[in-house]
């Protein structure tokens, strides 16, 4: 038997041809990331113009759907001389921190009690039903009772953004729980975890997946629940300035205040998008995970 | 002992030796399924693994045959009957056990490393000689140079290594796998096999080696069990006499080994053929 190689001769002009094939496909992928990003743009600007020369034309009446130039204006005017209740950043701030911190009471609450119920068979079955019949309740409805019971400062906001959230996140950390490997479970038992341990290092753990990607949805619903709470009666705040723009007919005021509520929700959610690389960096790929 | 023209020979199971490593006697287990009715999964099961001793167990797939680990590791509860493991009936799970799993049990957030200091430091083991002990093992197994990386940057038979060495590093007196290599390419098992080899052979630890191959099983074990298709009981137990220390790569054609597992399929594939047969009738 003899063994057959490619003679040596061929070899420099396989590899540049191997070089040349992958140097033209980064090229096409570099083409089709610039279209799609022209293709993003040019979309937002005829979405953004026909808007805008409808109401020119008063084809769109921009007292009731404003007009992008009217929401600029109204952005600009509020970042350099206010709102009729303060200055811009002030109820950014008072929203931001309402949401942050019923975020963070919503979040620990949901996971304590996720990973208690998820590991105790006998206190899931019976509280489950009590979660499932808090859960239908249309928790925005809460926000009047908070603002009857805790009335018009910060605490009913919080209140209302940690209901709105405890329930997500404490529904993902129950099934990440239940999920968790039986193998793994059992491997971790025989080489010597106490239950403790095994809640520390295996449940939790595997879990987090779970978790994390509840955060990503409860984050929004804790930003609602503060500008939902702020819009029932408030003194401050983003959804303050949003029912103080309806009550004038100013919907230039009502998207305006919109458009600034998801750029704050963008950011934010980038935040956790990077906290979640981190935190799950064993992972194959981001999401790729998710499910299993 | 004489030499014997056929290098294995049936020997009864209740060797009822003193100095058993583990000893299964007359088990029956029987579950309740969750539709209400009765399961027997082990019937009149006897088994004595001595000190040191290579066992494995084939039978037809759903004969009992990882039941009979958990038994030893005390994760079921044996309906009539005791299981001892070093003389000592069987109450918690005991830290002279391992377990290789079929499945992947490793933790995946965790480094190479941190898997397989895991074992130690669960059991209070203090940081830095864990992770000296560990980085030994990790090279006794030859994945130095992975030692931060994850498991899912791993290939399945370096992930078996980390399996092994994960387990190893406690050095467990009794050694179960289930399964280990089933999952593994032809080529990747026959290595995983030799090294499972030098490194029992180092540790002179008891095995229980469940497996549905019966090559595998003949190469590496002292004494193959063969168990009925389920209920699962011992049909016959077989003594294997090839010398050590064996070469996985090469056994497969010595003409002794040809000649064992003439005889011991002979007998498994009444039972495989038996078991095939009822599941098809049964449709479960």
């Amino acid at each position: 038997m003899a063994a057959l190689s490619p003679s040596d001769s061929s070899r420099p002009s396989r590899d540049a041809a191997i070089a040349s094939a992958e140097m033209s496909a980064k090229v096409r992928a570099r083409r089709r990331y610039a279209l799609i990003i022209t293709l993003r743009l040019l979309l937002l600007v005829v979405f953004l113009g026909l808007w805008e020369l409808g109401t020119d034309t008063k084809v769109i009446d921009a007292f009731f759907f404003s007009s992008p130039s009217g929401i600029g204006d109204q952005i600009w005017t509020w970042i350099t001389e206010g709102t009729s209740q303060g200055p811009l950043w002030q109820q950014i701030y008072v929203t931001l921190e309402e949401t942050f911190i019923g975020f963070f009471i919503g979040a620990v609450g949901g996971i304590i009690a996720g990973i208690i119920l998820g590991r105790n068979r006998l206190l899931a079955d019976v509280f489950s039903i009590y979660i499932k019949i808090a859960n239908s309740v249309p928790r925005v409805v809460l926000g009047s009772v908070f603002i009857i019971a805790l009335g018009l400062g910060m605490a009913s906001k919080v209140a209302l953004a940690v209901v709105m959230v405890f329930f997500v996140v404490f529904a993902n950390a129950f099934q990440g729980v239940r999920e968790a490997d039986r193998a793994m479970i059992a491997n971790a038992q025989i080489l010597g975890a106490s239950p403790f341990q095994i809640t520390r290092t295996v449940i939790i753990p595997s879990a987090m997946s779970w978790i994390l990607a509840s955060l990503h949805v409860s984050f929004g619903f804790a930003l609602v629940g503060a500008v939902v709470g702020e819009f029932l009666g408030a003194k401050q705040g983003m959804g303050l300035l949003i029912s103080t723009a309806q009550g004038a007919f100013n919907a230039n005021g009502v998207f305006a205040a919109m458009i600034i509520l998801a750029v704050m929700a963008l950011v934010i959610e980038f935040i956790i998008t990077q906290i979640e690389n981190r935190v799950l960096k064993w992972r194959p790929a981001p999401f790729s995970g998710q499910g299993t | 002992m004489n030499v014997q023209t056929v290098a294995t020979r049936k020997v009864s199971p209740d060797v009822s030796a003193k100095d058993a490593a583990i000893a299964i006697d007359d088990v029956t287990l029987r579950f309740t399924t969750p539709d209400g009715n009765m399961m027997t999964a082990l019937r009149d099961f006897t088994m004595t693994v001595a000190q040191g001793e290579f066992a494995c167990v084939v039978g037809p797939t759903g004969c009992g045959k990882s039941t009979t680990l958990n038994l030893v590791t005390g994760l079921l509860k044996p309906t009539t009957g005791q299981v001892r493991v070093m003389g000592n009936p069987v109450t918690s799970i005991s830290r002279d056990i391992g377990f290789v799993f079929q499945a992947d049990a490793l933790f995946p957030w965790r480094s190479v490393i941190d898997n397989v200091a895991a074992g130690p430091l669960y059991r209070g083991e203090p940081k830095k000689e864990a992770y000296e002990r560990a980085r030994d093992w990790i090279a006794r197994v030859g994945l130095a140079r992975f030692e931060k990386h994850y498991p899912h940057q791993l290939s399945g038979g370096m992930r078996k290594r980390v399996a092994l060495a994960q387990t190893f590093i406690n050095q467990p007196k009794i050694l179960l796998m289930d399964e280990p290599f089933s999952a593994l390419d032809i080529q990747t098992r026959t290595l995983m096999q030799d090294e499972l080899l030098t490194l029992w052979s180092e540790l002179k630890s008891s095995v229980v080696f469940v497996t549905h191959d019966l090559e595998e099983a003949i190469a590496l074990a002292d004494k193959v069990y063969v168990l009925t298709a389920g209920p699962g009981t011992v049909k016959s137990v077989y003594q294997i006499d090839l010398p050590r220390p064996r070469v996985m790569a090469d056994i497969r054609y010595d003409t002794k080994f040809v000649e064992i597992a003439r005889v011991i399929w002979d007998d498994l594939r009444q039972e495989v053929q038996l078991g095939q047969r009822r599941t098809l009738e049964t449709g479960q």
